[in-house]
C-alpha cells in the first residue's frame, strides 16, 4: 500500500540498510474475543476503507462469509462452536486476519525486493506493485494469512490501515467495532488494557484468559485477548505456538543470497542481451495470447 | 408499547441507551441485542466492561447476544409468560422485592372488585361466542369518596399483592420446567441472580423487541417483565427500567405520531363509532384523579386534543363547532395491517398506498397478502427500493409463483427518498429526537416522502375544490401554509408539531406578564390550552422547535453526572427528560434509594438534579403525590385493570400453533381466549401431528429486514437464505449441514441451506421432546444477493390481542430434505 520510506525497517529480499533518522512508536491492533458479537462491521469497513469487494458466496451452513480470506477480503469472522463441558456451550468468534508478526515468516520468504516491508511501528505491508506473484509469503506465514489474486496474480493481506495509522488514524476496523472488541494503539497500552480484561474475565470464572502474543514470531501487532489461552486452538485452529517455518528460516540463509546473485546474473544477461540485440518486441500474435490468457 | 402504557403510563422505553451502562444485571431476553442492535448493544459491553454487570441471555437459540452473556438459558419458544410469571412467584415466596418500594410505588395494596376472578384461564367476564372480555370486573374497590380502596397492610385478600401471590403460586419451578423446557437448576439460577437486585442499590435492566411483541400473547409477555421491574424496585432509576428496543431508527416516532390505525399524533386516540358527542369522547379520556393527591396528567387530554385540532384546521376549528371534531373518522373496530389485508382478501379495498412497507414480505401468511393484493384495481407503492411488494404480480419461479397475466391490479411506483438523502428527525428507542442532514441528492427521479404525499394531496384538494364531493370539509380546510406547498420543508413539519400561541399566553401567576406572544412557538406542552389559542401537531413533541430554535439539533455531550445523562444532547419527549418515572429513583421522602445513581431528589424546594423531573417540580414529598404521574392513581400498575384485552394479570397461553398440543395449565383454554382470529385462517393453522417442529423467526446482523439485500456488502456477508437446526434433529432426519432442506408449514414452504448447530438444542416439555428450526427473515426474490423465499410464506395469520401485532415467533413446521 502506501509508502512512508522514513519508517521503514525492513524490506524482503534487500540488504542496503533502512532509513534510520526517524522512529515511530510500537502499535497494536488488541482483539478482545470476549467482547466480539461477531456483527462483521469491521469486514465491511475493511471492504469500504480499501475499496474491494468480494464475490457475492455462498451460506456453506456457517456464518462464516465470505468464507475465508481472500484477495478481496482481508479480514474475515471465524465462528467456533465449543463445548468444553457438556451443557456449556461458548460461541467463539475470532476476527482473522494478518497478525503483523514482529517476526514476520512472509518477509523473511519473499523473493521479491520491497514487495514486502516491515514498518517501525510494527505493521507489515505488503507492496503488491513489487510483488512477482511466487506464493512463498504463503508459505512463510504461520498464520495462513496471505491470498494471491487471479486477476493480477499478487499477493493481498491486511495492511493494518497503514494508510490511515500513517496520518494518525486508527485502522478502519478498530473504528467501526461497536462494543470496543477491537482497540488500537502502543503495543504498550494494549498490553496494559488486556491486563485489565484479563482480570474481568478471571473474575467471570475464565481462569485462563490471556493475551495471545506469541514468541515464536517475535510477538504480534494484531494480539488477541483469549478466554482459553491455553487452548487458542479453540479459536478455529488459532495455532499454539506459532512459528516460521524451518524451510523458510533455510531458505533464507543459504538459497536467498544465490538467488541473489542468480537475479543479478539474469538482470546483466537482460542488460547485455538488450545492448547487443536490442529491445524485446511484443508480436501481435502474442500479444492476443495474453489478452486470450487474461479473459480466462 | 402497548404493555408499558398500561403498566406505567407511557408506551416507550423508560430509560435510555447510554443509561444501560449503569446497571448492575442486563436480562435480554424477548429480544437480541447483539445481534439486531449492535450499536446500541455497546452500552452492554459498557456496563460488563466498567460496571462489572452481569448478562443473562434467554433465548430459544444460543444467539450471538449469548456469545458474550455470563449465563445463557433456553426457552421454549412462546412460553415466557410461564418463565417470568415463575420469577414472580420466587420473588413472592423468597420474599426478594424491594418492599418500600412496592408499598408506596405500585398498586399492591389497592383492593379489587370484588367481582374480579380467574378461573380455569380464564379471567371474569368471558364471552367465548364474541372471543371477547366483558371487562367491567376488572377494576378497582372504590369508596364512597370515588377513591379506589387500599390496604397499606397488604393482609385483605382482594389487595392486589394477594391477588397476585395466589395468581402466579402455580407457577413453581416443576412448572415452569414443563412448560418451558428450561431445565430447572438453570431456571433456579437466572431466578437467583434477577432476585439478587431487589436491593434499593442493585438495578437490573430488561432489554426486549419483537422477541415478545411477535406473539399472541406479545404485549402480555412485557407486562410480566413490568411487572418483575416495579417488584423488584428496578423502574425510574438510572441502570435499571425496561427497554424496548425500536426495530427501525424512527419507529419510536411513527408510534408518536400516532400512524396506528387507531392513533391520533401524541398518543390520542381516535373516537369510536359510538362516541358521536364531543364531551363525551373527552370525558372518556380525560381520567380523574383515583387517589387523593395524584396528577393523573390526562387530565389534560382537551388541551391536547383542542391543540391538535388547530394545528390541523387552523381557523375553521373553533369553539362552536367542537373545533372539528366531527370531522374526524369515528372508528367502528380497529383497522390494523391483518384487518386491512383481510379486508383487501375479501374484495372490499379497491386501493391501497404502501409506504415504506414491504407487506408482502413483512406480513403472515404471503399467499394470503398476494392473493390480497391481486384483488385491488391499483397499488401505489412509495418506496427507496424496488420491493418484493412492487413486483407481487411477477413471476419469480418457485419463489413467487404467481401468474401474472391473471392479475389486474395496476401498480405504481414512486421512488422515494431514504434517511440519508433528505434531512429531519429521527426519534430512537431512547425517545431522543435526532435532528439529521441530508448527506446526498436522492438518485434519478426520487422525491422525498413529504413532497409525494403533498403532490398527492393537492390534487385531490383541486379536485374537491373543482368537483365537490361527499364530505369536502375535511379535505378543504386543512391548514396547508408551507413555504412551498409542493414541498413541505422538514423544519416547518417540526415548528407545527412543536406548536405555537395562537393569542398571546399569559403568566398564571402574573396576568401582566406576556410567556409567549401570539405566533411565537411555544416553551412545551404545558403551555397548551383548550381554548383554542394554542396549536401543537403533537402534544409530546412540543418543546423540541422553541423560540430558541432547534432543539433536536443540539449536540453538546457533556455529562456531568457521569451517568450519561445529556440533556443538551437533542431533545426527548416528554420535556427533555431522559429517564421516565424519574421520581422513583428517590423514596418516598425524595431521598435517592441509591446515591451513587443519583439523578433528581427533593433539595427542600424543588425537585432538581442531573435530569428533567417527570413529576411536578414543586410538590414536596410530604404531598404525597405518587411517581406515575400519567397514571389515575399514580403508581405502577401489577394488576393492569381493564387496559389489556386478555386480563389484568398475564397469563401463560399456548402459541396458536403449539408442539405440545395442549396447555399444561388449563387445557380447556390453550391459546390466548381473546386474540383476534379470522374465519378461513383458523383453518389453516397447523397442528403438530403433521407439523411437529416449532419453528421460530428472526433477524441476522448482516441483514435490515428486506431492505439491504439491494446492497452489495451486506451480501457478501450474508449472502443465502438458510434456516438453522439442531445437530440431534439432522442427524435423525439424514440432513447434512450445508444441504438444501424443504421447511413447510400449512400455509407453504421454503427451501434453503440447512444450518446444522449446537445453539439449537431440543427441549423436554410437558414429556415431549421439542426442536426448534430457526427461520431468519431477509431473503426474498428482488436485490443483489441470492434469490431466497420470504420466510413470511410459513408464518401464521394471527396476532396479539391488544396490538394485533403477527405470531411470527412461533408457529409448527416440518423439515426435510430438499
Amino acid at each position: 500500500m502506501s509508502l512512508q520510506s522514513l519508517d521503514i525497517i525492513a524490506r524482503s529480499a534487500t540488504t542496503n540498510p533502512s532509513p534510520q533518522i526517524r522512529h515511530t512508536e510500537e502499535v497494536a491492533k488488541l482483539i478482545d474475543i470476549s467482547k466480539c458479537i461477531g456483527c462483521k462491521a469491521c469486514q465491511s469497513a475493511c471492504m469500504e476503507w480499501n475499496d474491494v469487494r468480494d464475490k457475492i458466496g455462498t451460506c456453506d451452513g456457517v456464518y462464516d462469509n465470505p468464507p475465508d480470506l481472500s484477495p478481496e477480503s482481508w479480514t474475515v469472522m471465524r465462528f467456533s462452536e465449543v463445548e468444553l463441558e457438556p451443557g456449556k456451550l461458548e460461541w467463539l468468534i475470532r476476527k482473522d486476519g494478518c497478525m503483523h508478526c514482529a517476526d514476520p515468516g512472509c518477509l523473511k520468504a519473499c523473493p521479491a525486493p520491497g514487495a514486502i516491508i516491515q514498518y517501525s511501528n510494527g505493521i507489515v505491508d505488503f507492496h503488491e506493485e513489487h510483488c512477482i506473484g511466487c506464493g512463498y509469503c504463503i508459505a512463510g506465514c504461520p498464520f495462513n494469512v496471505p491470498r494471491i489474486s487471479k486477476k493480477d496474480n499478487r499477493a493481498y493481506k491486511c495492511t493494518l490501515c497503514s494508510d490511515r495509522v500513517a496520518v494518525g488514524m486508527e485502522p478502519a476496523c478498530i473504528k467501526s467495532c461497536p462494543t470496543g472488541a477491537l482497540v488500537f494503539g502502543s503495543k504498550v497500552d494494549m498490553i496494559k488494557h488486556a491486563e485489565g480484561r484479563i482480570a474481568d474475565l478471571n473474575s467471570r470464572g475464565y481462569q485462563n484468559a490471556g493475551l495471545y502474543d506469541p514468541a515464536g514470531v517475535g510477538g504480534t501487532h494484531v494480539m488477541y485477548v483469549l478466554q482459553h489461552a491455553d487452548q487458542p486452538e479453540l479459536y478455529h485452529g488459532l495455532p499454539n505456538t506459532p512459528r516460521i517455518s524451518p524451510l523458510v528460516s533455510w531458505w533464507k540463509g543459504i538459497t536467498k543470497p544465490l538467488m541473489s546473485i542468480g537475479l543479478g546474473l539474469v538482470a546483466l544477461t537482460g542488460f547485455f542481451h538488450y545492448v547487443t540485440v536490442g529491445p524485446n518486441e511484443v508480436t501481435e500474435h502474442s500479444k492476443e495470447e495474453v489478452e486470450e490468457e487474461e479473459e480466462k | 408499547m402497548a404493555s408499558l402504557a398500561p403498566t406505567f403510563g407511557r408506551g416507550a422505553m423508560t430509560n435510555h441507551w447510554v443509561d444501560i451502562k449503569n446497571a448492575d444485571l442486563v436480562l435480554i431476553m424477548g429480544g437480541n441485542a447483539a445481534e439486531a442492535h449492535p450499536c446500541g448493544f455497546k452500552w452492554v459491553a459498557e456496563a460488563k466492561a466498567h460496571n462489572q454487570a452481569k448478562l443473562i441471555v434467554i433465548d430459544p437459540r444460543f444467539n450471538r447476544s449469548a456469545a458474550v452473556a455470563d449465563y445463557y438459558a433456553p426457552i421454549r419458544t412462546g412460553t415466557d409468560i410461564a418463565f417470568l410469571g415463575g420469577l414472580i412467584n420466587y420473588l413472592l415466596t423468597h420474599d426478594k422485592i424491594q418492599h418500600e418500594y412496592v408499598k408506596n410505588y405500585t398498586n399492591a395494596t389497592f383492593l379489587v372488585s370484588p367481582d374480579y376472578d380467574f378461573e380455569a384461564g380464564l379471567f371474569s367476564g368471558y364471552d367465548a361466542a364474541q372471543r371477547k372480555y366483558d371487562k367491567s370486573s376488572w377494576t378497582y374497590a372504590f369508596g364512597a369518596d370515588g377513591y379506589a380502596q387500599v390496604d397499606e397492610t397488604m393482609q385483605n385478600p382482594r389487595c392486589v399483592f394477594n391477588l397476585m401471590k395466589h395468581h402466579y403460586s402455580r407457577y413453581t419451578l416443576a412448572v415452569v420446567n414443563n412448560i418451558c423446557g428450561t431445565p430447572e437448576a438453570q431456571i433456579q439460577t437466572v431466578y437467583e441472580m434477577i432476585a439478587a437486585t431487589h436491593v434499593p442499590d442493585k438495578v437490573m435492566t430488561i432489554m426486549y423487541a419483537l422477541g415478545w411483541t411477535q406473539h399472541t400473547v406479545g404485549t402480555q409477555m412485557i407486562r410480566t417483565a413490568a411487572m418483575v421491574q416495579l417488584l423488584l424496585g428496578n423502574i425510574g432509576l438510572s441502570g435499571g427500567g425496561i427497554n424496548a428496543l425500536r426495530g427501525h431508527s424512527n419507529i419510536q416516532g411513527l408510534t408518536d405520531l400516532g400512524l396506528l390505525s387507531s392513533s391520533l399524533p401524541g398518543y390520542l386516540t381516535l373516537p369510536a363509532e359510538k362516541e358521536v358527542e364531543y364531551q363525551t369522547y373527552l370525558a372518556q379520556r380525560s381520567y380523574p384523579a383515583i387517589r387523593p393527591g395524584q396528577m393523573s396528567y390526562w387530565q389534560n387530554y382537551p388541551k391536547f386534543f383542542v391543540s391538535l385540532m388547530k394545528a390541523w384546521y387552523g381557523d375553521a376549528a373553533t369553539k362552536d363547532n367542537n373545533f372539528c371534531y366531527d370531522w374526524l373518522p369515528k372508528l367502528d373496530k380497529i383497522h390494523d395491517v391483518l384487518q386491512v389485508f383481510e379486508d383487501m382478501h375479501n374484495g372490499k379495498i379497491n386501493g391501497y398506498f404502501c409506504q415504506g412497507f414491504n407487506p408482502l414480505a413483512a406480513f403472515p401468511n404471503k399467499a394470503k397478502i398476494g392473493g390480497a393484493l391481486a384483488k385491488l384495481k391499483y397499488l401505489v407503492i412509495i418506496d427507496p427500493l424496488a420491493t418484493e411488494t412492487s413486483e407481487f404480480w411477477s413471476n419469480f419461479g418457485e419463489y413467487n409463483n404467481v401468474d401474472a397475466s391473471q392479475i389486474q391490479t395496476e401498480v405504481f411506483r414512486l421512488p422515494s427518498t431514504c434517511f440519508a438523502e433528505e434531512d429531519g428527525s429521527l426519534v430512537n428507542s431512547s425517545r431522543w429526537m435526532q435532528w439529521h442532514w441530508k448527506a446526498a441528492d436522492p438518485p434519478g427521479m426520487a422525491k422525498g416522502d413529504p413532497e409525494i404525499i403533498s403532490g398527492i394531496f393537492l390534487k385531490l384538494r383541486a379536485l374537491y375544490k373543482k368537483e365537490g364531493g361527499a364530505f369536502p370539509d375535511p379535505i378543504l380546510n386543512l391548514t396547508w401554509n408551507y413555504d412551498i406547498p409542493d414541498i413541505p420543508d422538514p423544519r416547518e413539519l417540526a415548528q407545527e408539531y412543536n406548536g405555537k400561541a395562537l393569542a398571546d399566553i399569559k403568566d398564571p401567576a402574573d396576568p401582566t406578564r406576556i410567556l409567549v406572544k401570539a405566533g411565537e412557538q411555544l416553551e412545551n406542552f404545558t403551555q397548551l390550552k383548550d381554548d383554542g389559542t394554542t396549536s401543537s401537531g403533537c402534544w409530546v413533541y412540543s418543546g423540541s422547535w422553541t423560540e430558541k430554535g432547534n432543539m433536536m439539533a443540539r449536540r453538546d455531550n457533556a455529562d456531568p453526572s457521569g451517568l450519561g445523562e445529556t440533556l443538551d444532547w437533542a431533545y426527548a419527549w416528554p420535556l427533555n427528560r431522559r429517564i421516565l418515572y424519574n421520581r422513583a429513583s428517590c423514596n418516598p421522602a425524595g431521598q435517592p434509594w441509591d446515591p451513587k445513581r443519583a439523578i433528581i431528589e427533593w433539595n427542600g424546594k424543588k425537585w432538581a438534579g442531573f435530569d428533567v423531573p417527570d413529576f411536578k417540580v414543586d410538590s414536596p414529598p410530604s404531598a404525597g403525590m405518587d411517581p406515575f404521574i400519567m397514571q389515575q392513581e399514580g403508581v405502577g400498575r401489577l394488576f393492569a385493570l381493564d387496559m389489556m384485552n386478555e386480563g389484568p394479570f398475564p397469563e401463560h397461553y399456548e402459541p396458536f400453533e403449539t408442539p405440545i398440543g395442549t396447555n399444561p395449565l388449563h387445557p380447556k383454554v390453550v391459546s390466548n381466549p381473546a386474540a383476534r382470529v379470522f374465519k378461513g385462517d383458523l383453518e389453516q393453522f397447523g397442528t403438530a401431528k403433521d407439523f411437529p417442529y416449532a419453528a421460530t423467526t428472526y433477524r441476522l446482523t448482516e441483514h435490515f429486514h428486506y431492505w439491504t439485500k439491494h446492497v452489495v456488502i451486506n451480501s457478501i456477508l450474508q449472502p443465502q437464505q438458510f434456516i438453522e437446526m439442531g445437530e440431534e434433529l439432522a442427524i435423525a432426519k439424514g440432513i447434512a449441514n450445508g444441504s438444501i432442506v424443504k421447511v413447510t408449514s400449512n400455509r407453504g414452504y421454503i427451501k434453503a441451506v440447512a444450518v446444522v448447530t449446537k445453539r439449537l438444542k431440543s427441549l423436554t416439555v410437558n414429556g415431549k421432546t421439542v426442536h426448534t428450526i430457526g427461520v431468519p427473515i431477509h431473503w426474498g426474490f428482488k436485490g443483489v444477493a441470492k434469490n431466497g423465499f420470504l420466510a413470511n410464506t410459513l408464518t401464521p395469520f394471527v396476532g396479539d390481542a391488544n396490538t394485533q401485532t403477527p405470531e411470527f415467533k412461533t408457529f409448527l413446521v416440518d423439515i426435510e430434505k430438499a
